[in-house]
């Protein structure tokens, strides 16, 4: 029976071997695999228990975990909710993480590879590695002033850059919400939060306005246009042109008019200068289907229109369509039918005409450094693209200050700055009367500090126009005098 | 070459020492969760270690007294395992806010007690060789005990519980004990009927029904009851602890090979039939289909288990730092999860080398003893052990599906810990008489060396070592190969 005994002893040792191997392979082998799978929400836990990076603005943290006494060892805190929301985004237990706290996460969270050495001190040291911050390049002031310039109950963004860097100095948009709503630890109050903010329109926590969401660019599109009609050396600023009432869109009965409560009805002819101060509609429409398609779209390619773009966040591409024919090609020249643009967008118009011609590619991050203060990472102003010549663009400013002083955009005329600036007005659709308002433009106009755009979008035309005006006049004043 | 045989050494102190260690390493798991959790180490911490040091140089002393020469190292790795169980209870109530680790403690006091009561009342293990009907009476009455309406109670669809005033109480577990008692007992008497009087089918020899009839009346019966009160974790145990005395007492792998079978069919019929298997195996087989998941009874409590042992890594969180408590049933049915969370593989490779030196002991003590029940009785129960353990931890890594079994010693659990510390007394007992000095009669040779008359009429005879005056001479016992104790 002895041997029975020691078979039996061999096959008890036996299976504790599979237990082994077993243990082997859940706790080594494919411990990564089951750390990554969707279910587990222990990484989730582990973040939560660790001192995430604050994201700073002029030194100022604007999301920043602080302790907690509750389940998870911290609790992130946001400072001026509904000015950065859009910026920060989200970080939240069941909902995950959009906007920068998405994007910069590895860098917040400790996990980059510049934190390498970090995360090996705190295997042996065992203290919890604190993410790295990251500083914007937002001013504070600015983000302000944008934020009150957007009235209550309006969908509407603003952007503020530095043409000659590229940095984004303001970003803000409406409807917006208080952030803590989200990060809030217990999951059914941010289920009820998240329900409530969904309910308001034209708010999506998921969502930067300013950067994704596309509205037609209106007039404000003949920019590009207008770049478009110098660079081809077949008009001047100063040449005159037909300015007829409407012109019937070929193949078509459909009329493209001027506006109706403008000067373009008065004068049967004008100069190219004349034509964009007021914003006739007729001549560009002309223009574009002369110059053709192509021409038209290499122009607004040239700007950033049909790409994508990360600033970090990320930007949906602005859209000038493929394949159209004259009509849809003349409604196209005057920012309707299904041109849309994002608000940066419009401002990187505006940002290149005023650096010379030279589109600087916007950038949201100043410095981002480890939790010793070390500079981990810091960008450098990067050209985007060379979008037209130094002397298009003088002239184009030319026509900008114009606008400004005799045309569209009396109503931000200044006398502290001057202010260059194209305005536009899109119409929503055949049936609807309101519209989208905006405003691009950059001062001071000789020397540009920077550019400012503001878009209200499905608003009314006349509240629209002057909150347009008026608030590039205020953020003008505001900004540059500073 | 001469056989060594090296006189027997009731090594008690080498247990003690060890048992030290064993209680140094309770106390330091106790402590080290503390500090991980950043707690106040309060006077619990202190009592809990107090009271399981007692307990433990008690059952040492009555060793000391009544099983000199048993196995000095069984009670040290039971002493570790009890205490790691109790520090990890206890550092789950911290979170939790439950007091379990008061209630394992006092479970603790009555097993090491009913163990000490045992140990010291009986005094060889073959008394019980006397009463084997009687334990396969005992053992049915307290498997059919949960049935009772007003004494049995229901919990997660099973009936296995009586209700006894302070808390739960699982009689199956000492059931089991019971039936191993019997199977020894029977399959020692009748080892020889068995084996040789029977017809001969091919290559294998069936045995007379009449022999095997208690034996697989016994077993049908207690199968039945476990698989109507759906405790499918003891159904296999029982299994297991058949086909082992079996192939124990017969030495015939044909017959494990036909029970194999007969387990594989009678698996796929429950599979199909019994919807409760059918759920564990599916969960078992699509635990990270999102649907198998979230279902009621689904895989949810294994991947849980599986997420920490992974947090835990090779080397753990460390006690206190890791997150045990997400998984449902940390302190008892998952335990394992949550050690191998916070120990990491190491430590959880460790434990379960302790369990392969506690079975090691306990066959060891099989192999020295000399009488056929002691050998099938502690080679039972420690394979019977060795499979509880594999049962577990293969159900929490997924090795198999999970069943409601509990780890020995370790897990929160009242009737377990009873049953197990029982187990360890009997093989403590099993273990004395393998190495206790066997007492060799003055007439062992009727002539020459050793026969006692040289020496009484020849003074200068040489003194041999064989054959010294005193008439009772200690002398190693056999059987077991190899001198080392």
């Amino acid at each position: 029976m002895n041997q029975a005994i020691r078979n039996t002893w061999a096959t008890a040792v036996a299976l504790f071997l599979v237990l082994l191997v077993a243990i082997s392979v859940i706790q080594v082998v494919a411990a990564d695999t089951l750390k990554n799978n969707d279910f587990n929400s222990r990484q989730l836990y582990q973040e939560f228990g660790a001192p995430r990076g604050p994201i700073l603005v002029d030194g100022e943290p604007i999301a920043e975990s602080v302790e907690s006494s509750d389940d998870f060892k911290f609790q992130r805190v946001y400072h001026d909710g509904p000015l950065y929301s859009g910026l920060t985004g989200f970080y939240s237990l069941i909902f995950g993480a959009t906007g920068l706290e998405e994007k910069m996460n590895r860098y917040l969270a400790g996990t980059s590879d510049g934190q390498f050495i970090d995360r090996i001190v705190e295997l042996f040291s065992g203290t919890p590695l604190e993410g790295a911050q990251v500083e914007l390049t937002i001013d504070p002031a600015m983000q302000r002033a944008a934020y009150d310039a957007l009235p209550a109950g309006v969908q509407a963004s603003v952007v503020i850059t530095d043409p000659q860097t590229g940095r984004i100095l303001a970003m803000a948009s409406r409807p917006s919400y208080d952030t803590n709503l989200l990060a809030t630890h217990s999951a059914t109050q941010a289920r009820a939060n998240m329900e409530d903010l969904q309910a308001v329109t034209g708010l999506s926590p998921y969502i930067n306005r300013p950067t994704q969401t596309l509205a037609a660019p209106g007039s404000t599109f003949k920019l590009i246009d207008t770049v478009a009609m110098l660079e081809s050396g077949q008009y001047q600023p100063d040449q005159v042109l037909d300015l007829p009432d409407r012109i019937t869109l070929p193949n078509s009965n459909t009329p493209l008019p001027n506006f109706a409560g403008g000067l373009c009805g008065r004068h049967s002819q004008q100069t190219l200068e004349w034509i964009f101060a007021q914003s006739c509609n007729t001549p560009f429409a002309q223009a574009a289907m002369e110059l053709g398609q192509d021409r038209i779209r290499t122009t607004a390619e040239n700007f950033g229109f049909n790409q994508g773009l990360e600033i970090p966040l990320s930007v949906i591409p602005s859209r000038f369509p493929d394949d159209l024919d004259d009509a849809a090609l003349a409604q196209s020249s005057v920012g309707q039918r299904d041109v849309a643009a994002t608000a940066l967008q419009m401002n990187m118009v505006a940002a290149a005409i005023a650096n010379d011609g030279t589109l600087m590619k916007p950038q949201l991050i100043d410095t981002i450094r480890g939790a010793d203060l070390t500079t981990l990472e810091q960008p450098q102003p990067e050209v985007y693209k060379n979008s037209t010549t130094p002397e298009v663009a003088a002239q184009v400013t030319e026509m900008m200050k114009e606008v400004v002083r005799s045309g569209t955009a009396w109503q931000s005329r200044s006398d502290q700055v001057e202010i260059a600036a194209k305005t536009g007005t899109a119409q929503l659709g055949a049936e609807d009367s309101n519209v989208n308002s905006w405003i691009t433009g950059f001062a001071p106009a000789d020397d540009p500090q920077v550019a400012v755009t503001l878009v209200y979008q499905n608003t009314d035309y006349e509240a629209g126009h002057t909150l347009t005006a008026t608030n590039m006049k205020r953020i003008m004043e505001a900004v540059v005098v500073q | 070459m001469p056989q060594v045989i090296s006189p027997a050494r009731p090594r008690r102190t080498t247990e003690l020492l060890l048992l030290i260690l064993a209680l140094g390493i309770g106390l330091g798991a106790h402590l080290l969760s503390a500090v991980g959790m950043d707690q106040e180490i309060t006077s619990e911490y202190w009592v809990q270690t107090g009271v399981l040091t007692i307990m433990a140089l008690v059952f040492h002393l009555v060793l000391r007294l009544k099983a000199r020469y048993a196995d000095p190292y069984i009670l040290p790795i039971v002493v570790t395992l009890n205490g790691l169980g109790i520090a990890m209870i206890h550092r789950l109530d911290l979170e939790s806010g439950d007091s379990a680790a008061t209630r394992q403690l006092m479970w603790t006091v009555v097993a090491m007690g009913s163990a000490i009561v045992l140990l010291w009342f009986l005094r060889d293990h073959r008394l019980l060789r006397r009463r084997t009907y009687l334990f396969l009476a005992a053992a049915g009455l307290l498997l059919l005990l949960p049935l009772i309406p007003g004494l049995g109670m229901e919990i997660n669809g099973a009936r296995i519980w009586i209700n006894v005033g302070v808390g739960s109480f699982q009689p199956g577990e000492v059931a089991k004990i019971m039936l191993a008692i019997f199977f020894a007992g029977y399959l020692s008497a009748n080892r020889d009927l068995i084996l040789l009087a029977g017809k001969k089918v091919g290559p294998v020899t069936f045995p007379r029904f009449r022999d095997m009839a208690p034996l697989v009346i016994a077993w049908i019966i207690s199968m039945g009851v476990l698989v109507f009160q759906r405790d499918l974790g003891s159904a296999i145990l029982f299994f297991g602890l058949f086909m082992a005395m079996i192939y124990l007492a017969t030495s015939r792998v044909s017959w494990i090979i036909l029970g194999l079978l007969l387990v594989g069919i009678g698996g796929l019929i429950a599979v199909n039939t019994i919807s409760h298997v059918g759920l564990r195996v599916s969960a078992w087989l699509n635990a990270f289909d999102p649907e198998v998941y979230n279902r009621q009874g689904g895989s949810f409590q294994i991947v849980q288990g599986l997420f920490g042992l992974a947090s835990g890594g090779l080397l753990g969180t460390g006690l206190g730092e890791g997150r045990p408590d997400i998984v449902a049933y940390a302190n008892s049915d998952m335990i394992v999860a949550s050690f191998g969370e916070e120990l990491g593989m190491i430590g959880l490779a460790a434990i379960i080398m302790l369990y392969v030196l506690l079975v090691t002991r306990m066959m060891r003590a099989a192999l020295g003893t000399r009488d056929t029940f002691g050998k099938l009785l502690a080679a039972g129960l420690a394979f019977t052990m060795a499979l509880q353990c594999f049962v577990v931890i293969g159900g929490v890594t997924m090795v198999i599906p999970l069943t409601g079994l509990t780890t020995p010693f370790m897990a929160a659990g009242g009737s377990s810990l009873l049953a197990n510390w029982i187990v360890v007394a009997l093989v403590l007992l099993v273990s004395q008489a393998a190495r206790r000095p066997v007492v060799v009669g003055p007439m062992v040779n009727a002539s020459g060396a050793g026969s006692g008359h040289q020496d009484r009429t020849d003074p200068d005879a040489p003194a041999s070592a064989s054959a010294p005056s005193p008439p009772q001479t200690p002398m190693p016992a056999p059987g077991a190969p190899g001198g080392e104790r």
